[in-house]
């Protein structure tokens, strides 16, 4: 591999478009981030009972999550420490008491230790005995949840869990507190779709505040249009509609719409869709909530301005409408993503409607949304593929961004402080991956 | 070894037979199940007796739906439909509230006249590439007919080329019909797709 010159990958206002093509620097982001930082397993409601499981991958790793007798929740490798066949040979499902590999009926118990090996006499005088670890499913170095969203980390070192989600955990604040328990449980419902084109280009575009009204301007025209006739007719429009008609807005009205920069590549669109209509159901909804935290709690979780928040570099909640949609690289150019709803628990069922059809029309693989998306990002690995020059331009508003405590607040909704906040994370991971070599 | 030794090395063996013993993963954990949870049970069509004016009558209408589709002709086929005509794609067979569940489509007819307005609009950037259809229909199975309403089922299979790619859509739709004046219309149509929960590379634009 060719000693990688950062300096010449990322700088403040621009970065190389090998960033997004090159293998060796996947290989690279794949061992360093994704296979050491903290991953979005799932959450703990898709593994509710006693061997349920969900498998996932955590970089290249083929991981599964499940639940365990003491029903504590488990991440582990999926694959027989035997001669390596996967124990799991689905997305979900349940493995009973425990694993049993199909190859040679090694078993193992719901965390991992080794249970029986077949004429284990066999063994006898070998290395592979049972009171050696070898001989067990491998864990992930480090499991932690908050607010019953499981992460894993595949590296011993590195901030804990809550540390390294810093401000953004409230992408999970913000989603649970908006049920009168403060619980959400996922909906069994996990849609997959594979983009053309790096994970970067998803991260990027889920704040890029400037390319929704012309990436998606045909569904917000065509949406308004029927919106518009409604509330002439009805002298209302189901809200669903809204989150459609909305994407048509003007330049000026996106450059309105906030975006906040955290640490480690973190970050948050403030919200732009009103969730807080004067109908009944909003209105009977809003006062379980008061009722269950305090007017004043109550108000400030109702109130909260987000539409996004991300977690990088690979997972992008929406909590107000209770959606999630996490990255899986599979390559340079190609990535998949889970993509999830979630039921606020204790709350109508008019309200938990709002979450499934943002689910439904937005991020379905029908969505009148992403398409456009997809389209793009296709053609952007394409042209970043070329010779046809070098840089990926982060200069909108470049030094006109705010910082305070660590934090970067655009003035313009539209600023790609965004990107630029995201590649100084990158940046340092990378750094911190290389530095041993370079001194060496 | 001598190929003497080796000789006599083959020159005994066991035979072993299956025996009314516990074997292989079996006697290891015996309440293990490796296939995992027996899968629900689909749908199992059942047919009733119709003339064949009516049955091919039904045909048409699928026929000519496939065919619509396949030529892009969205405001003809949305006109398919009946007034409070629906158009569903569950996730799951298991599902059976259109408005209640995470599904791949649940339109009515203000949904679908957003779906073809997108379609349709100049800046629909996704429309540039190539693409096109092809989808076979079969399989007809006429479940429930009144002089006003008829159910029923059929296959279908859907080829679809965008760009260089082909994909492949197959499974099965479940007709609700309503006579209107000489016509039936399309009060609503499940749409059951085989692969609807594999991963799918890009999405799907248009009605399948």
């Amino acid at each position: 591999m060719q000693p990688i010159d950062l300096a010449n990958l990322v700088q403040p206002d621009r970065v190389h478009k090998s960033v997004y093509t090159d293998q060796a620097l996947f290989d690279l982001e794949m061992e360093h981030i994704f296979e050491k930082a903290w991953v979005y397993c799932g959450h703990e409601s898709q593994v509710k009972e006693v061997g349920d499981y969900f498998t996932m991958q955590i970089g290249r790793q083929p991981m599964v999550m499940v639940r365990d007798t003491d029903l504590s929740v488990s991440v582990l490798y999926n694959r027989c420490p035997h001669r390596g066949v996967a124990l799991c040979g689905n997305q979900s499902g349940n493995t009973g008491k425990g694993f049993v590999c199909s190859y040679h009926a090694w078993s193992f118990h719901l965390n991992g230790k080794v249970k029986a090996i077949p004429l284990v006499k066999g063994y006898d005088g070998t290395r592979m005995h049972t009171d050696n670890a070898d001989c067990s499913m491998v864990p992930a170095a480090r499991v932690d949840s908050y607010r019953g969203f499981v992460f894993a980390s595949l590296g011993k070192e590195g901030p804990g869990l809550i540390d390294f989600l810093g401000e953004a955990k409230i992408a999970f604040d913000d989603m649970c507190d908006r049920s009168p328990v403060g619980e959400v449980e996922a909906v069994p419902v996990c849609h997959r779709v594979v983009q053309h084109s790096n994970w970067k280009f998803f991260m990027e575009n889920q704040l890029d505040a400037l390319h929704p009204s012309v990436t998606h301007q045909s569904t917000g025209v065509s949406a308004r249009r029927v919106e518009q006739r409604l509330k002439r007719e009805n002298g209302s429009a189901p809200l669903f509609f809204h989150y459609l008609s909305t994407f048509a807005s003007s330049f000026d009205q996106w450059d309105s719409v906030q975006t906040v920069n955290f640490k480690y590549g973190h970050g948050i669109l403030k919200a732009y869709m009103g969730l807080r209509p004067t109908d009944p159901d909003t209105v009977e909804y809003e006062a379980l909530i008061k009722k269950a935290y305090g007017e004043e709690k109550g108000e400030e979780y109702l109130a909260r301005s987000i539409h996004h928040v991300l977690i990088y570099p690979y997972l992008s909640v929406q909590s107000p409408l209770q959606q999630l949609r996490c990255l899986r690289p599979m390559a340079p150019n190609k990535t998949l993503s889970e993509i999830w709803h979630f039921r606020l628990k204790g709350v109508p069922e008019a309200i938990y409607e709002r979450s499934l059809w943002y689910f439904n029309l937005v991020n379905s693989p029908a969505t009148m949304i992403n398409a456009d998306d997809l389209e793009n990002w296709t053609k952007g690995q394409l042209g970043l593929e070329s010779k046809g020059g070098e840089w990926v331009s982060f200069h909108r508003n470049y030094g006109g961004d705010t910082e305070k405590d660590g934090v970067l607040y655009s003035n313009n909704g539209t600023s790609e402080v965004v990107m630029r906040n995201q590649f100084i994370a990158w940046e340092s991971y990378i750094r911190a991956a290389i530095q041993p070599k370079a001194t060496a | 070894m001598q190929p003497k030794e080796v000789k006599e090395a083959l020159g005994t063996g066991v035979v072993i037979e299956a025996i009314q013993s516990m074997s292989g993963a079996e006697s290891i954990a015996p309440d293990h199940m490796g296939r995992g949870r027996m899968p629900s049970q689909g749908y199992i069509p059942k047919a009733i007796a119709v003339d064949a004016a009516l049955r091919r009558e039904v045909e048409e209408l699928l026929f000519h739906q496939a065919a619509l589709l396949d030529n892009k002709a969205w405001g003809e086929w949305a006109e398919l439909f009946s007034e409070d005509g629906v158009y569903w794609m569950p996730s799951t067979p298991l599902q059976t509230d259109w408005r209640r569940e995470a599904s791949i489509f649940a339109e009515d007819r203000l949904l679908m006249e957003v779906r073809m307005g997108r379609l349709l609009h100049p800046n629909a950037w996704s429309q540039a590439a190539q693409w096109g259809t092809n989808h076979i229909v079969g399989n007809i199975v006429i479940e429930a007919a009144t002089p006003t309403t008829l159910e029923v089922y059929s296959r279908f299979q859907m080829m679809e080329m965008r760009r260089d790619q082909v994909r492949h859509f197959g499974g099965s739709y479940r007709h609700t019909l309503v006579k209107q004046g000489e016509d039936w219309k399309i009060q609503l149509q499940r749409v059951d797709m085989t692969n609807g929960q594999a991963a799918y590379d890009y999405v799907i634009q248009a009605w399948v």
